[in-house]
C-alpha cells in the first residue's frame, strides 16, 4: 500500500470550553475524494483549517506528504485552499488573482501568462481574465477560486464548502466539474459539506462526523447501505428504525421479533438472546401492499398499517403510514413506467395497507438511546 | 397624501435653507463690490486680493497648512497600523483600547485643549510647532482608527487567509491585499484628519504660543473685530477648501471596491 | 511569530504610547490641578485643597454653570426637536437622491465651526440679511437687536451643532428595520404607540449619541458665546479659557473641566446602556 498522503493522528482540538476535535485519526490515500460530512459543529472544518494550518492542534500531528505538519506555517505547505466565500480579492482581475500564488514564487512574464491561461481555459473563463470578482455571476467566481488554487499544483486541495452559495442547478453542475477536475489533475481533494447527497455522488470515501469525531469511514454505498450507528443512519439519507429483540442465535443469521412477527435477519454485529436491537430500514426499501394484493399466507409476514400522508414528488411518491402497532414509517415509491398498469400509485389518505421491507436490505444495529 | 409629501419636502427645504443660506450669504458678500453695505454693488475680486497682501496672514495659512499636512500624515500612519492591527489580533487589553479611542473622539475640544495645555506645562514645553503638532496629531488619531476600521470591519476575513495559503508572508499580505484594498479609507482619513486639522479653534486656542500663528486662530481675532468683507473672503477660500477636501473623502468612502 | 509578532507591536504599542502620553496622563494631570493651590508665581502650589470644587457653587459661578446648562441644553433639545423628523425624512428618501441629501448635512458637519458661527453673525447682525429682510417685509418698523443675545448664542450653537445631531440619528433610523413597524401596525398598534414603543427605544443610541455630541459642545463652544453672546461670560468653556488665559486661576479652571469631563462620562454611560439594550436579541 502507498504512503497516505495526508495522516492525521490523535488530533484534538479545544476553543476555550468547548472541545471541537476528540482524538481524530485519519488516513488520506493520495488522488482521493475524500468527504467530510456532517452537521454544522461537528469539526470537520476545523479538521481543514489544521490542514491549511490557519489554526494549530492542541495534540496530536499532522503530516503531508510525509512531512510534519507543525512546524510548516500556511504559506510553505503543498496545500490550497477554496473557501466558502471563495475570498476572492476583489482589487484585483480574474488573472491578477490566479496568478497571485505563481507570482509570489517568482514565476513572471510568458510563463505566468501560459500557466494562468492554462489554469483559466480548464475552468473555462479564458474570455473573463481582465474582469473583477464584482463583475462574476456566482459559478464564475467559484471557478476562479478553484483555479487560483490548483495553479500551484498543490498536493491536496481543500474545498470548504464550496457549493453551498449555488443555487440548486448550478450546484449540480458544479458536482460533476469538480469530480471531472479532481480526475484529471490527480490532485487529492478533501471536500468539507454537510449536504448527504453531495457527499455521496461525489465522493470516493466520506468521513460522518459528529461532535468531533468521525463516526464511520468509509465508500458512499457503505456509508449508505450500512451504517456503523444510528447517527450515520439518521445523517445520511432517511431510515425507519423499529425497535425489536433477538430470540434466537444462529451467527451470522437471528431471529428477530419485531411486534408480534418474528424475523429471520442477517447481521454482521454478535448478538445474544434477549438483546434489544434496532432493525433500519430506508424508505426505498419499504415494500406496500394493498389491501388486495398478496395471498393470506404472505400477509401472514406484513405488518398492517394505514396511509397517513401521501407527498407526490415527480418520479416517485412518499407515504407515510402508520403501523397498527404504532410505528411511523417513510416509504418512497417510484412510477415505474412498464408496470403502470399493475402499480398504481394513488394511494387515499386513510386507505389501509401492508408493508415489509426487502430483505436483506435492512441494517440491524444494538439499541442505542 | 400629495400635501403629506409637499410638508416632508418643504420642512427638508426649511432646514437645508437654514443650514446653507447663512453660507450663501457669506460667499456672496466676499465678492461684493461694498465695505459696508448690504446692498450688491458689483462684482470683485479685491477682498481676495487684500487677503494676498497681508504677509502674516500667508504666514499664518502657511502654518497652518504645514501642521495638517504633518498631524495628518502621522496620525494616518499609526491610526492605520493600528487600525489593522485591532482587525487583525487578539491582544491584551483591546476593549480598553477601542473604548479610550472612543472617549478620546467624543472629549470636548476644550478639556482635551486645557488638558493638553497643562501636560506640556508640567514638561516645560514652549507653546508653539511641537506642542501644536502633538496636539493635531491626538485629534485626528481615532478619527483615522474608525475610517480604516469601518471598512476593513467590511473585508471578508478569509481574504487574508486565502492570500496566505497561496503563499503569502504576513508582510506581502499587508503590502498586497490588505494596504490596496484599505487605500481609499486611508487617503480619506488623511483628508479629514487634514480638515479637522485646518479648522480647529478650541484646542489650538490652548497648545500655541505667540511665535507661531495659525490661520484659525488668526480669523478667530480677526472677527471678534466684526464682520468685514476681508474675512468674508478669508472664510470663503476656508469653505472652499473644506469643501474639495469634503467631497473628495466621501467619493472616497463611497467607492466599492 | 516572524514579521507578525513586531508589526503587531509597534502598531499596538505606537498607539498606546500615544493614547497613555496624550489623552490618558494629560486628563489625570487636569484632575490632580484641580485640588492644588493657585501660586502667584508658578501655575499651581502643591497644597491639596477642594476650595476649587468649593468655589464652583459659589453663586457667582454657579449662575454661570446654571446659564450655561440651559443654553447647552436648549441647542441640544432644539437639534433633537429640528433633526429627529429631519433625519427620519431622509431615511424615507428616494435612494437616487439620499447620497447627495446625505452630503448636504456631511459637509456641513466638517466645516469649521468658527467660518459657520461666523455666517450667523453676518445674518443677525444690525445691517445685516435677517433685519433687512424683515424691515423689507414690513414685519417690524426699525432694526431689531438681535446679536449679543442668549438667542443669538443658541441659535449659533444650534447652527453649528445640527449636523452632529443630524448624522448619529439617521445612523440609528437606517438600521432600523421598517418590518419591525410593519409588525407593530399589523399587530394593531396606532402610530404614537409605535413612535413610542418601537421606534424610539430603538434608535435612542442614536439620539444619546447627537444629545452627547451637541450637548458637551455645547457647554464648551467659547467663541459662539464670545461671537454672538457679546462680552459676557456665558458658557462653562468662556470660564475655563479666562481661568486659564486672564483669571491664571489653573485649579479652579481644571475643576471645571473635571465637571465637564464628568458629565461626558454620565452620558458615555447612558449611550452605553442604551446601546447594549437596542441591541440584545438582535443577531
Amino acid at each position: 500500500m502507498s504512503e497516505p498522503v495526508i495522516e492525521l493522528r490523535n488530533i484534538s482540538k479545544t476553543y476555550g470550553a468547548n472541545t471541537v476535535l476528540h482524538n481524530v485519526g485519519l488516513q488520506v490515500e493520495s488522488g482521493e475524494f475524500l468527504t467530510l460530512l456532517g452537521p454544522s459543529g461537528c469539526g470537520k472544518t476545523t479538521i481543514l483549517r489544521l490542514l491549511a494550518g490557519f489554526e494549530k492542534a492542541d495534540r496530536g500531528e499532522i503530516y503531508i506528504g510525509g512531512q510534519d505538519m507543525r512546524v510548516l506555517p500556511p504559506e510553505a505547505r503543498h496545500v490550497n485552499t477554496v473557501f466558502q466565500s471563495y475570498a476572492l480579492f476583489p482589487h484585483l482581475t480574474v488573472f491578477e488573482n490566479v496568478a497571485f500564488g505563481p507570482r509570489l514564487k517568482g514565476v513572471r512574464g510568458g510563463a505566468l501568462r501560459e500557466q494562468v491561461a492554462d489554469v483559466l481555459r480548464m475552468v473555462k473563463l479564458e474570455e473573463f481574465a481582465q474582469r473583477k470578482p464584482g463583475q462574476l455571476s456566482g459559478g464564475q467566481q467559484q471557478r476562479v477560486a478553484i483555479a487560483r488554487a490548483v495553479i500551484n499544483q498543490p498536493r491536496v486541495l481543500l474545498l470548504d464548502e464550496p457549493l453551498s452559495a449555488l443555487d440548486y442547478k448550478l450546484r449540480k453542475a458544479m458536482q460533476i466539474e469538480l469530480k471531472q477536475l479532481q480526475r484529471r489533475l490527480g490532485i487529492t481533494f478533501i471536500f468539507v459539506t454537510h449536504d448527504q447527497e453531495e457527499a455521496l455522488s461525489m465522493s470516493d470515501r466520506v468521513a460522518v462526523m459528529n461532535a468531533g469525531r468521525i463516526e464511520q469511514l468509509g465508500t458512499p454505498r457503505q456509508i449508505y447501505e450500512t451504517p456503523d450507528n444510528l447517527f450515520v443512519a439518521r445523517f445520511v439519507g432517511e431510515i425507519n428504525t423499529l425497535q425489536g429483540q433477538v430470540i434466537a442465535v444462529a451467527p451470522p443469521r437471528y431471529d428477530i421479533r419485531l411486534h408480534d412477527r418474528v424475523f429471520n435477519l442477517k447481521s454482521q454485529y454478535a448478538f445474544a438472546v434477549g438483546d434489544p436491537v434496532s432493525v433500519l430500514v430506508r424508505p426505498e426499501d419499504l415494500r406496500i401492499w394493498r389491501e388486495h394484493e398478496g395471498s393470506d399466507e404472505e400477509r401472514a409476514h406484513l405488518f398492517p398499517a394505514a396511509v397517513e400522508e401521501v407527498v407526490y414528488k415527480g418520479s416517485m411518491v412518499d407515504l407515510i403510514i402508520r403501523l397498527d402497532q404504532g410505528d411511523l414509517l417513510s416509504t418512497t415509491q417510484f412510477f415505474n413506467e412498464d408496470d403502470a398498469a399493475i402499480m398504481n400509485l394513488d394511494f387515499r389518505v386513510g386507505e389501509r395497507v401492508f408493508v415489509d421491507w426487502v430483505h436483506d436490505w435492512e441494517v440491524i444495529l444494538p439499541h442505542e438511546d | 397624501m400629495t400635501g403629506k409629501r409637499l410638508v416632508q419636502v418643504a420642512y427638508l427645504l426649511l432646514v437645508y435653507g437654514f443650514l446653507y443660506i447663512p453660507i450663501g450669504v457669506l460667499i456672496v458678500y466676499s465678492f461684493n463690490d461694498s465695505k459696508y453695505s448690504l446692498e450688491w454693488r458689483g462684482m470683485t475680486w479685491e477682498w481676495y486680493e487684500t487677503l494676498f497682501d497681508d504677509p502674516d496672514l500667508l504666514q499664518a495659512a502657511l502654518n497652518s497648512a504645514w501642521i495638517a499636512t504633518l498631524s495628518a500624515t502621522a496620525a494616518t500612519v499609526m491610526g492605520t497600523l493600528a487600525a489593522v492591527a485591532i482587525y487583525r489580533y487578539q491582544f491584551f487589553g483591546k476593549q480598553l483600547l477601542n473604548a479610550l479611542l472612543f472617549v478620546l473622539m467624543m472629549t470636548p475640544d476644550i478639556v482635551m485643549g486645557i488638558a493638553l495645555l497643562i501636560l506640556f506645562a508640567s514638561l516645560s514645553l514652549p507653546l508653539g510647532f511641537w506642542t501644536l503638532l502633538l496636539a493635531h496629531i491626538t485629534f485626528n488619531i481615532p478619527f483615522v482608527v474608525v475610517t480604516v476600521l469601518s471598512r476593513i470591519s467590511g473585508f471578508d476575513r478569509h481574504l487574508l487567509e486565502a492570500a496566505q495559503d497561496l503563499g503569502a508572508t504576513e508582510f506581502q499580505i499587508f503590502r498586497r491585499i490588505v494596504l490596496p484594498l484599505l487605500m481609499p479609507a486611508v487617503v480619506a482619513g488623511w483628508l479629514l484628519s487634514f480638515t479637522l486639522s485646518m479648522d480647529d479653534v478650541m484646542v489650538s486656542f490652548f497648545v500655541t504660543g505667540p511665535t507661531f500663528e495659525i490661520l484659525p486662530l488668526k480669523i478667530y481675532s480677526m472677527v471678534r473685530l466684526g464682520v468685514t468683507p476681508e474675512v468674508n473672503a478669508l472664510c470663503t477660500i476656508m469653505l472652499g477648501v473644506t469643501l474639495i477636501m469634503i467631497l473628495m473623502a466621501q467619493l472616497l468612502l463611497r467607492e466599492k471596491t | 511569530m516572524r514579521i507578525r509578532e513586531p508589526f503587531k507591536l509597534i502598531a499596538i504599542g505606537a498607539l498606546w504610547f500615544w493614547l497613555i502620553a496624550f489623552a490618558l496622563l494629560p486628563n489625570l494631570l487636569v484632575a490632580v490641578a484641580s485640588v492644588l493651590t493657585r501660586g502667584d508665581n508658578e501655575f499651581v502650589v502643591f497644597t491639596l485643597t477642594l476650595s476649587s470644587y468649593r468655589r464652583l457653587l459659589d453663586p457667582l459661578y454657579l449662575d454661570v454653570l446654571l446659564d450655561s446648562l440651559w443654553l447647552a441644553a436648549a441647542t441640544t433639545a432644539l437639534c433633537l426637536l429640528l433633526g429627529y423628523p429631519f433625519a427620519y425624512l431622509l431615511t424615507r428618501s428616494p435612494v437616487r437622491w439620499r447620497p447627495l441629501l446625505l452630503l448636504l448635512v456631511i459637509v456641513p458637519f466638517w466645516t469649521s465651526s468658527l467660518v459657520r458661527t461666523y455666517a450667523i453673525m453676518i445674518v443677525l447682525k444690525t445691517q445685516g440679511l435677517l433685519n433687512q429682510t424683515l424691515l423689507g417685509l414690513g414685519l417690524i418698523a426699525e432694526p431689531l437687536e438681535l446679536l449679543y443675545t442668549e438667542s443669538a448664542v443658541i441659535l449659533g450653537m444650534l447652527y453649528t451643532l445640527l449636523p452632529f445631531m443630524i448624522l448619529p440619528l439617521y445612523a440609528a433610523l437606517e438600521k432600523l428595520d421598517p418590518r419591525l413597524i410593519e409588525a407593530a401596525r399589523d399587530l394593531g398598534a396606532g402610530k404614537i404607540t409605535i413612535f413610542l414603543r418601537i421606534v424610539i427605544p430603538l434608535t435612542l443610541p442614536g439620539i444619546i449619541a447627537g444629545s452627547l455630541l451637541t450637548f458637551l459642545p455645547g457647554l464648551g463652544m467659547f467663541y459662539v458665546a464670545d461671537l454672538l453672546g457679546g462680552a459676557k461670560t456665558l458658557l462653562v468653556g468662556n470660564l475655563i479659557r479666562d481661568q486659564f488665559l486672564s483669571a491664571r486661576d489653573w485649579p479652579f479652571g481644571a475643576a471645571a473641566s473635571v465637571l465637564l469631563t464628568l458629565l461626558m462620562g454620565l452620558l458615555l454611560w447612558a449611550y452605553y446602556l442604551s446601546a447594549r439594550r437596542a441591541n440584545r436579541g438582535l443577531p
